[in-house]
């Protein structure tokens, strides 16, 4: 028994060295040559389960080779930050508008063709062009039909400042969503009128949650009454559990309500990229009629070029509603995040 | 007994005596053959601090100090704080009560509680906490914070105390008894001194997870300094205020390092040769107290093992995403075993001579090598990944995304879990023994190699199997830093749960649990082996 014990603390000692000393460079040299078939490669903040069937759909029509990387899009974007000009990234797919801002504002990306741009209205993409939405995401307030019936619901998110609703609204107010929803707010009524909600909302006991799950979750078991959350959580929890598996239900306030704000998942190409034409490509493809019919139908999302229509079992983005806010206006994040910390909410 | 090589004879006194004080005094001067590896493996866990430095202070002093001098911060310190010293308390009480009973008692199906002991090592503490929100919603933060880590943590201390208590010399507990100790006086006397560094470097493991966790405290919504870390990086993309808060992180877990090596003093756990050649005489409980124990041993276990597969379980009835893709399920294994084994196998490699000097060669240098090993412990993992991604990019490109890279940051992350392993086994080995192997003629390194580490052995196999297993549910790290395309079983657990395919990702968090149990079941083969009388 012991031998094979001090057999095993040889082994790890040689593979230390081997490692310390020169594996290293042999493993590297090694995976290149692997790497080096995949034409495209795409950092991804947007979900496996969710994207990869379209992107698979990109690479057959295409005969490219993509290599995605999935993670968080905070994650991935404080990794491209890092990596700055050596990053392998040729394209990145991220869930939300702030992320790509901040890519942006590092000048990581390399700007987008008129053609692409203008196939975008211009509320959902970047005003200098370095990247572009790809589907609508509609803040929205879920509720617990055992808690508050429908129409008692509030059809504005300042209402929810009313002592009726204390402690039972939920949030995720570090989550990328929540924070885009407060800038949109401090845009649309002022950064004092902002302030006072995000206050009002302390005071009246907000629940704080980790993410929109959570917020869900939350509503739907009646620990609180009313969540601010995106549409298609609720969509892919019927997905997993179907529409009895799930009390909660959504209300789109509209109204040009700054809770109805409809932000975006979109893309940028990144500056340094060597495959420019495979990622215009691509950025073309998702903006293309099937990705765009793929994520209204699959993902439960809007579309954001014409001609193609929003799934039947949500309001159209033309009824929604929302505020009148350019996405490219939302770029203060900073600020926002500092509001929401000092009102004791993150 | 005293060769040539010797200057002072050692002090040749009863087992335990205070030999290995006298030794490590004796010898101040570290050979090379274990100071530069060890040196490497301090470099390599200070890596991220050096990072954090550079991120932290890049707008200046000034806007660093600011985020520091905030009621906030130091709000946020205690309250982790006070969380990590609670579940540290309940672990080293759950932990040592376990690894006594399967140790040294006559309690039913040993072999059975000591499997289960470990097995809650397997579940990944973010599925726990997601669990236990969803069975209970209304759980308050603090408590449901403490009852997921203990329950997720406490084989930390487990598994070590139990390698030590196989270890320990009988002889030492007889002659107390035979003086007129009795039973339970002896075993809070002389068995749990003897197994204090054990438990000791068990307990400073779970302080510096607990600090370092996320996943549990930010679903069951309790409010750390890691978490705000992580919320800093996932939606400000202003790196700043995240260094700034790492930073303080670090100067938490050097403090707490600090204390514990203070505390443990300089008694020596050495015993001279194998000691008693035997195994020890295991208490006999009386019915009562076996049904006591077993009862103790089920609500553990059940809290630990069974409920998280429950809810696994609810999870593949309520969902309807259920698809189970053999070839992918099998593929993520794969990877996740090849990169854990290696993990394991390098942090090992890394932990041993760090280990070895801490016990054998204690100085100012040594002091802050052993400390170095556990300064990136309770970082989070996204800041040792950031860190791992500033330097690669810049030094060593060719490794970036690909296995090397992403197995020297389990080393980095888990390097301590190995170092309290081999430090805690190794103390129990006498150092005169190796002098002895070194009077006959054996080089220091053979020495080592034939007489510390064949001693040190279970307890270092201890370690491995906890790095392995740590290795194989991490996350933060593993999807920044793996070879684009790699999946582990816990990027796809991420990757279902995330978008709430609950059902689909339940395989994978049942195969985690499977396949961390065949280490953890070996290991208890093994150690009992060994510690039983086997080791001639």
């Amino acid at each position: 028994m012991t031998s094979r014990h001090l057999l095993v603390a040889a082994t790890a000692a040689a593979l230390a060295l081997s490692l310390a000393a020169c594996g290293d460079d042999d493993a590297g040299a090694e995976e290149t040559t692997e790497e080096s078939t995949a034409s495209l490669v795409v950092y991804s903040g947007r979900n496996e389960d969710l994207v990869q069937p379209i992107i698979d759909r990109f690479a057959e029509e295409t005969g490219m080779d993509v290599a995605v990387r999935y993670a968080g899009t905070g994650e991935l974007a404080a990794q491209l930050l890092e990596e700055g000009e050596r990053t392998e990234a040729d394209v990145f797919f991220a869930q939300d508008g702030g992320a790509l801002g901040a890519i942006a504002k590092e000048g990581l990306f390399a700007e987008l063709p008129d053609e692409t741009l203008e196939l975008v209205d211009e509320r959902f993409r970047a005003d200098d062009g370095q990247w572009v939405g790809v589907s609508g995401r509609a803040r929205v307030i879920a509720y617990n039909p055992d808690e508050v019936p429908e129409e008692e619901v509030p059809r504005s998110v300042l209402e929810l400042t009313d002592p009726r609703w204390s402690g039972e609204v939920g949030i995720a107010p570090t989550n990328a969503s929540f924070e885009a929803f407060v800038t949109g707010l401090r845009v649309l009524e002022g950064d004092d009128a902002a302030r006072a909600w995000l206050e009002g909302m302390a005071a009246n006991d907000v629940q704080i949650f980790d993410n929109n799950n959570a917020v869900l979750d939350a509503v739907d078991n009646a620990v609180v009454s009313l969540g601010l959350i995106n549409h298609y959580y609720w969509y892919e929890r019927v997905a997993e559990v179907g529409e009895d598996g799930i009390t909660a239900r959504l209300v789109f306030p509209g109204g040009g309500d700054p809770g109805a704000l409809v932000n975006v998942a979109g893309v940028g190409v990144v500056a340094t990229t060597d495959a420019g034409e495979e990622a215009q490509q691509f950025v073309d493809f998702l903006l293309g009629e099937e990705a765009q019919q793929y994520f209204a139908e699959e993902t439960k999302e809007y579309p954001l070029i014409e001609g193609v229509e929003t799934d039947a079992a949500l309001p159209p983005l033309e009824e929604l509603d929302p505020p009148e806010i350019d996405l490219s206006d939302l770029d203060t994040l900073a600020e926002t995040q500092t509001m929401i910390q000092e009102a004791g909410l993150s | 007994m005293a060769g040539p090589a010797l200057t002072h004879p050692p002090v040749p006194g009863a087992p335990g005596d205070r030999a290995g004080g006298v030794a490590s005094r004796r010898r101040t001067r570290p050979p090379a053959v274990l100071l530069v590896p060890a040196l490497v493996a301090a470099g390599v866990a200070l890596l991220p601090l050096v990072y954090l430095a550079v991120r932290a202070f890049e707008r200046g002093p000034e806007v660093a100090f600011e985020i520091v001098w905030q009621e906030r911060t130091l709000r946020l310190v205690l309250r982790s704080l006070l969380l990590a010293a609670v579940v540290t308390g309940l672990c080293l009480v759950v932990g040592v009560s376990l690894a006594w009973l399967t140790s040294r008692t006559r309690v039913p199906f040993r072999r059975l509680l000591t499997v289960l002991g470990a097995l809650p090592l397997a579940v990944p503490s973010y599925v726990a906490a997601y669990i236990w929100v969803s069975f209970f919603p209304r759980i308050p933060p603090f408590a449901g914070s403490v009852l997921v880590l203990t329950l997720c943590t406490y084989p930390y201390v487990f598994l070590p105390v139990r390698a030590a208590l196989q270890g320990t010399d009988a002889a030492l507990e007889e002659v107390a008894r035979s003086l007129g100790r009795g039973r339970w006086r002896t075993v809070l006397t002389v068995t749990l001194r003897q197994v204090r560094p054990a438990m000791a470097a068990g307990g400073l493991l779970v302080a510096l997870y607990v600090l370092s966790d996320f996943g549990a405290v930010s679903l069951l919504r309790f409010d750390s300094l890691t978490r705000v870390i992580y919320t800093s990086y996932r939606s400000s993309f202003d790196r700043t205020p995240a260094a700034v808060l790492g930073l303080v992180l670090v100067l938490v877990t050097i403090t707490i390092v600090w204390a514990e090596s203070r505390s443990r003093g300089r008694a020596a756990q050495a015993r001279l040769g194998t000691g008693a050649a035997r195994r020890h005489v295991r208490v006999r409980l009386g019915r009562g107290g076996t049904a006591l124990a077993l009862l103790w041993a089920a609500l553990v276990a059940g809290l630990g093992v069974a409920f998280p597969l429950v809810g696994l379980a609810r999870w593949l009835v309520v969902g309807s995403s259920a698809g189970f893709d053999a070839t992918r399920v099998v593929e993520a294994a794969g990877s996740t075993v090849a990169v854990s084994a290696l993990g394991a196998v390098l942090t090992v490699a890394l932990a041993i001579p760090v280990g070895v000097l801490a016990v054998r060669y204690r100085g100012r240098l040594v002091s802050a090598v052993e400390q170095a090993a556990y300064a990136g412990h309770a970082l989070p993992g996204i800041v040792v990944a950031l860190a791992l991604v500033f330097f690669a990019v810049r030094y060593a490109f060719p490794v970036y995304q690909r296995t090397p890279l992403l197995v020297l940051a389990y080393a980095v992350l888990f390097l301590p879990a190995a170092v309290g392993a081999v430090r805690a086994s190794v103390a129990l080995s006498p150092p005169v023994l190796e002098e002895v192997a070194r009077s006959l003629g054996r080089s220091p390194f053979q020495a080592l190699r034939d007489v510390t580490l064949r001693v040190a052995g279970p307890g270092v196999a201890a370690g491995a199997v906890l790095v392995f297993l740590t290795c194989m549910k991490e996350l933060p790290a593993t999807l920044l830093l793996r070879p684009t395309g790699m999946q582990t079983l816990a990027t796809e657990l991420w990757s279902r749960t995330t978008v709430g395919a609950y059902a689909a990702a339940a395989p994978y968090a049942a195969l985690l649990v499977v396949l961390a149990a065949v280490p953890t079941f070996l290991l208890t083969t093994r150690s009992t082996t060994l510690g039983g009388g086997g080791e001639r």
